[in-house]
């Protein structure tokens, strides 16, 4: 139909050229060009800081470059395979995955909770959210340090509170020593570092669900309520589902922090006792840095990239699936 | 907000509250203790620790203050947040806009990638990084951070931003341009005034960042007087086997408050900016 | 020359062809309507004209100026947004001056601009407030004389009146219509709402598809529309189209009588109508039945509540049409034909 109508209603159409760009006065309105300046600086400093870099590293961890020796010697492998082949770095890889793992579930449930809570009208609000945000806002050396004192192996508070109930010391439940070694002992000392990092990461977690349980209609809250639902229901059935597509945003995050972290063991114990709570970021900045040779520190980071991305995108993808439109 | 219904309901969510409160904020009402305590109260086991049992004394922070680098630290964490920060803003806020505005269809992509870039981690890039910062000659300055920083900043601040940019209508542009500005001038005077939570949390978030940040400021500088609040503090304020605890931990709590305090002033800006990128971006 | 020229003008975004060909002449001072349905074309073509939009081919000349290469501040005109577009985080008084500070003229005139324009649209007490502290039809108002504080040669309305009351939009149709009119200025005015536009232009240009099907007077669209769509957007309801071999035969519901009614002697075409269902709206009775072999009950004859007949649902009835009220259009192009024997 179109054709004909076409021929009939507008018989000489006469094809006209396409008009140009503007010129002159009216450049601040040229927005192909205004688009291409304006990203330009943020493309230039990611591609020479974050793209240029990391490709260095899979350049660097083929090579035997050290810090002293500036020339760059193909090697293949070689550095990989001295490096996966030692005790501390299949050590540093399980524990990598397994204090970022356990951090995470324990942060979402205790952010659930915690999330539901703050999102009540309750006094003294103002203040409970400061003392709640506290942990995420101190940086991240100087809130471990604060551990660092607590966990120590002669003056830990916690242990003099154990103490005075009767749990530590001779002839005691957790005894007989009269201090719990919490960065000594290997088990103890593991638990710590997931100890620090849950304390960092639960107020981040929190928040982000504070956001996505506020954006939960009431209609929908109301609905459940006089459909006769309890509460336990009304949050595992309808409030869960909903803020799925925030909470996989906040578990990545923690997941990424918590992944590639370094600072909490370098603080809290340098990778001991011996290498028991080594971490990948951790033995990188060991063999690269304080060691010198760049080129195995590089070959270890590089094991922390593809599992980062791997959780990123999947993370991202489930997000987007989960969103309920 | 729903108010809390029975009595039982309260307490039990008071005292989960109270346990969250308490497990958050102890460490630093320790530290806050032990900032004035003194060397025979504190290095006794048997002592109390949540009481002053020798009077409280400012002997601790006078050997912070005079006797360490830590107000040099300060200083230097101060220049490099500010601008990191002026940085950061001058490239993202174009950057965002750009991808928010005049890219298209690419521009979705584009910035997801952004967001994807924001999740290589320092410590991947820190030994390569390290190398380049040598070249140029910026090593054991404070410098080479300020060069550094923005690379982690502008890929999230841009993300950020861009999600504010999307939930201005384009109508306020549009009708701006009619008015008789030119499309920058319209981003001026209707855009950016509108975006200013966008802005606070970026300057927020960067101005945290550089002083969180801890594996760059370790491997670029050595010197003493080159270093920021957070590597400074625990290498620098152990000397040999020593712990000079009392001061380390004050340094911590110095900080840490007011970096607490703004964050949860802008804490609502901030998490609105970040759901509005991730969930719509 | 007339005073808006739109000469082939296209707009492709990749495969998509929102307007294909678009030829209007518009003489100064003129109201006139665009006219179609969501998607036909109608909003890229304003926003082609306000210089939001590049054309893909063709141009536009305004008071003799081709500005199709122009960015918007630099033509003479001004837009009233379906949502008003008021600036948030500026008073009203702001709102209104804008334009004009952008033109950086000197305060005192702006001050009697603003003044001037408020008082024509009745909102100078508003000038003070925030755009979030009015209501719909006075924000449109504040839009409205946003547009005329820049004495625009053009004036574009991209549905300004869809966000208002129904109540609010008959009363605001009015003083839109003696607004321009006193003041004279060129208005080309967006709408899918037929009521609106018949009520509003001195000329309607109706659009489906990218192509601007018929451009006339609002009684010459009615009365002679040039194809099946122009015939069945327009009225309320449509036009009749009875399936006739080769074509269509079109009659208004009102133009559909019982027979006793039409009985002045006028040649006329008779058809057995049985009717369904009635719908009694006050004014008029809404009767919908078949003719022949029809199926469902599609055609509709609209009798006004003067005419005292009375009609059951069920039954079948003689109803005609005068000759002069039938049209006819080609089955296979949907456009008008003459007269046909039948």
């Amino acid at each position: 139909m179109t054709e004909t109508v076409e021929e009939a209603v507008a018989p000489d159409l006469v094809a006209y050229p396409a008009p140009e760009t503007p010129r002159g006065r009216y450049l601040a309105d040229h927005e192909g060009l205004m688009g291409t300046l304006f990203l330009a600086p943020a493309v230039l400093y990611i591609v020479l800081l974050v793209g240029i870099p990391f490709f260095l590293a899979i350049a660097f961890s083929v090579t035997d470059v050290t810090v002293g020796n500036t020339s760059m010697d193909f090697v293949g492998l070689d550095n990989f395979r001295r490096v996966v082949t030692t005790p501390q770095f299949r050590r540093a890889l399980l524990n990598t995955f397994f204090f970022a793992v356990v951090t995470q579930i324990i942060v979402i449930i205790l952010a659930n909770i915690l999330a539901l809570i703050m999102t009540r009208d309750f006094p003294g609000k103002w203040l409970a959210r400061f003392a709640i945000i506290l942990p995420w806002a101190t940086p991240i050396s100087l809130g471990t340090i604060g551990w660092l004192w607590i966990l120590d192996s002669k003056f830990s508070p916690i242990d003099w509170v154990l103490q005075q109930i009767g749990l530590l010391g001779p002839d005691t439940l957790l005894g007989p020593g009269r201090h719990l070694l919490y960065l000594g002992r290997e088990e103890l000392a593991m638990g710590s570092v997931i100890l620090v990092h849950v304390w960092r990461i639960l107020p981040l977690a929190t928040v982000i669900l504070m956001a996505g349980l506020t954006s939960v209609p009431q209609d929908l809250l109301d609905q459940a309520e006089v459909d006769g639902a309890s509460f336990s229901r009304i949050h595992f059935q309808v409030v869960l589902p909903l803020i799925l597509p925030i909470m996989s945003i906040a578990l990545l995050f923690g997941l990424i922090f918590t992944f590639s972290d370094m600072v909490v063991a370098f603080v809290l114990t340098r990778g001991g006792p011996v290498y028991y709570t080594q971490v990948l970021p951790l033995w990188a900045w060991f063999k690269g840095i304080d060691g010198g040779s760049l080129s195995e520190g590089a070959a270890i980071a590089l094991f922390i990239f593809p599992v980062l991305l791997a959780v990123a995108i999947l993370i991202l993808r489930s997000a987007r699936r989960s969103e309920v439109a | 907000m729903k108010e809390l219904k029975s009595w039982p309901q309260r307490i039990m969510v008071y005292g989960l509250l109270l346990l969250f409160v308490f497990f958050a904020a102890a460490p630093f009402l320790i530290m806050l203790i032990n900032t004035f305590k003194a060397d025979q109260d504190l290095y006794r086991p048997q002592n109390n620790p949540f009481l002053y049992n020798f009077p409280p004394t400012l002997d601790n922070l006078r050997l912070l203050f005079e006797g360490t680098n830590y107000l040099v630290f300060v200083r230097n964490s101060m220049i490099i947040g500010v601008l990191v920060v002026l940085i950061t803003l001058v490239i993202a806020i174009p950057a965002a806009y750009s991808l928010a505005r005049l890219a298209g269809r690419w521009g979705e992509r584009a910035g997801i990638m952004i967001f994807l870039v924001y999740l290589v981690p320092p410590t991947l890039l820190f030994i390569p990084l390290f190398r380049v910062v040598v070249a140029v000659g910026l090593n054991d300055t404070i410098w080479s951070l300020v060069l550094v920083y923005p690379s982690i900043s502008i890929p999230f601040s841009t993300w950020l931003l861009m999600g504010f940019f999307k939930s201005i209508p384009r109508d306020l542009e549009e009708a701006a341009m009619v008015d008789g500005y030119s499309r920058m001038m319209a981003f001026f005077r209707v855009v950016m005034p509108l975006s200013w939570s966008g802005v606070i949390a970026v300057i927020v978030f960067t101005f945290t960042l550089t002083l969180h940040e801890f594996v760059y400021a370790l491997t670029f500088i050595s010197s003493s007087a080159q270093r920021t609040i957070s590597v400074g503090v625990p290498i620098e304020l152990v000397r040999g086997d020593v712990f000079f605890w009392q001061s380390l931990l004050a340094a911590a709590v110095i900080v840490a408050i007011p970096v607490g305090i703004v964050y949860n002033m802008f804490l609502d800006r901030l998490v609105a900016g970040f759901t509005m990128g991730a969930v719509k971006g | 020359m007339a005073f808006v020229e739109l000469n082939g003008l296209r707009k492709e975004f990749g495969e998509v062809k929102a307007v294909n060909g678009v030829d209007l002449s518009i003489e100064e001072g003129e109201f006139i309507v665009i006219l179609g349905p969501s998607g036909c074309g109608k909003t890229t073509l304003m926003r082609m004209i306000a210089g939001l939009e590049k054309p893909t081919g063709g141009n536009i000349v305004i008071n003799n100026e081709d500005v199709t290469r122009l960015p918007p501040r630099a033509r003479e005109i001004a837009m009233v947004f379906q949502s008003y577009a008021l600036y948030p985080h500026m008073s009203i008084f702001d709102n209104i001056s804008f334009p004009l500070r952008a033109r950086k003229e000197p305060r005192q005139e702006i001050e009697e601009k603003v003044e001037w324009a408020a008082g024509i649209l009745g909102i100078e007490r508003l000038l003070e407030r925030r755009p979030r502290q009015l209501s719909g039809g006075e924000r449109q108002r504040v839009a409205l004389a946003r547009a005329l504080v820049k004495e625009p040669a053009v004036m574009l309305l991209d549905e300004p009146l869809s966000n208002l009351d129904a109540k609010l939009r008959a009363s605001a149709r009015d003083e839109l219509q003696r607004f321009q009119r006193s003041l004279g200025i060129t208005t080309i005015f967006v709408t899918h709402d037929q009521i609106e536009a018949m009520g509003l232009g001195d000329r309607i240009a109706v659009m489906n598809a990218g192509k601007v099907r018929q451009i006339g007077t609002p009684q010459e669209i009615y009365d002679d529309p040039a194809d099946t769509f122009v015939a069945t957007f327009l009225g309320s309801p449509p036009m009749n189209l009875l399936d006739h071999q080769r074509y269509y035969v079109g009659f208004r519901p009102e133009n559909f009588l019982p027979a006793q009614v039409l009985s002045n002697g006028a040649p006329v075409k008779t058809f057995p109508f049985r009717v369904g269902r009635i719908e009694n709206l006050g004014s008029d009775r809404l009767l919908y039945g078949t003719i022949a072999d029809e199926e469902e009950d599609r055609t509709v004859s609209k009798l006004p509540s003067t005419v005292e007949v009375s009609i059951e649902p069920g039954e079948a009835y003689e109803f005609v049409v005068r000759d002069d009220n039938l049209r006819y259009f080609d089955k296979g192009t949907g456009l008008r034909m003459p007269p046909q024997a039948t």
